[in-house]
């Protein structure tokens, strides 16, 4: 039997800590209106995507728009070091569009977006997503109603 | 994520980041981020727990009614006990095949009946689809045994490839276990007690003795699942 009495997961994290980040100069900060008045969608860095749309490539700085009517997604993150079993059995581990149905429901968020966005998040380089296909997604979410974005990574 | 984030609030959306690596989720700053102490690959915390996960978007959304931007930290950690998988394995077939690839062939029942229940989610079959997945491993098998990695014939860049086994094995090993696993406890079963991952390891071991450019042999197993 193989000793693993110390978790590797957190070696990897501690290795995450230390990559060099994007650097804002000012924290740009908005005040939605109340949440249950806001339309709320989800942007994950876990390259989702459904099975007709594109792979995403590893260095693909690119957004899939996520249709929150279906159920069939993919994981496309090109690295060893993520768990996928959790996104296996369930997608809300990462992809909580069930919860925010509830929420719905329920009165707490106004409404669930019409559309969700994918992005690939192991990048090194992150000025394409800063400059181009961020501000591109901000605008399919600003045309699709979106007021609150729960972003989640993998 | 992050810097989607800024970008987001920028055009006038209001975000809240989940961040499981805290000294990245630090130093990017986004307008509200949500430290989650729990494994990557796991933002919203435990699989098929929705009290758990409605506990987390709670927190998170009560953040929209921040003033000024900052960082807070869920109340729960999920601690990555470094655990392994037991997973009865399917008795091979006697013959001549590499064990590996008897192994991956008598698995196929498992996988099938894991894709039925689950669908095929998790990012396995890329390169190619599960009836390649035992010539595939019969690949690495041989750089295991000495052949040049360069003319095994692995059907891709190595690390992708492994990928698409890992996938197939990691599926496979849901149908065989009576519950969900823990994080990365599938990923260190395949890793470190299959048949294809001691290949895997042994053609890995190879690659780099016979030179090959670190980048594609380091990546041939899961940091976060290594011994």
């Amino acid at each position: 039997m193989t000793d693993l009495s110390t978790p590797s997961s957190d070696r990897v994290k501690t290795f995450m800590d230390g990559l060099e980040a994007a650097d804002f100069a000012e924290t740009a900060f908005t005040t939605p209106k109340p949440l249950s008045e806001s339309t709320v969608a989800i942007l994950t860095s876990a390259a989702l995507h459904h099975p007709e749309q594109a792979q995403f490539d590893p260095r693909d700085t690119s957004f899939r728009q996520i249709d929150p009517s279906r159920r069939d997604f993919k994981l496309g993150h090109w690295s060893q070091d993520v768990d996928q079993v959790g996104f296996a059995v369930d997608h809300n581990v990462i992809f909580p569009i069930d919860r925010l149905q509830e929420l719905a429901d329920q009165g707490v968020i106004g409404a669930v977006s019409d559309v969700h966005l994918a992005y690939a998040g192991n990048q090194f380089e992150v000025q394409g997503i800063r400059m181009d296909s961020g501000p591109e997604g901000a605008k399919v979410l600003l045309d699709a109603g979106v007021d609150v974005v729960v972003l989640t990574p993998v | 994520m992050s810097t989607l984030a800024h970008v987001l609030e920028e055009a006038g959306l209001a975000t809240i980041a989940l961040g499981i690596v805290r000294g990245q989720l630090e130093s990017t700053a986004p307008p509200r981020g949500l430290f989650v102490d729990f494994p990557l690959g796991r933002p919203l915390g435990k699989p098929g727990d929705a009290e758990f996960q409605h506990r987390v978007l709670a927190h998170a959304f009560s953040m929209l009614e921040r003033t000024e931007p900052g960082i807070e930290v869920f109340d729960e950690a999920i601690p990555d006990e470094g655990g392994l998988m037991a997973c009865p394995i399917p008795p091979r077939a006697e013959g001549d095949e590499h064990p590996a690839v008897a192994e991956a062939r008598g698995l196929r029942p498992a996988y099938d009946r894991a894709i039925a229940q689950y669908g095929e989610k998790i990012g396995a079959f890329r390169l190619f689809g599960p009836d390649e997945v035992p010539a595939a491993i019969a690949t690495f098998a041989a750089v295991a045994d000495g052949a040049p990695w360069k003319e095994a014939g692995i059907p891709g860049i190595p690390a992708r490839v492994v990928q698409d086994i890992r996938g197939y094995y990691e599926a496979a090993a849901l149908a065989l276990s009576d519950h969900v696993p823990a994080a990365f406890e599938a990923t260190r079963w395949f890793q470190h007690e299959t048949e294809a991952g001691k290949a895997i390891l042994g053609a890995r071991k190879q690659m780099e003795a016979q030179g090959a450019k670190q980048g594609l042999w380091q990546y041939l197993v899961s940091g976060a699942a290594s011994d």
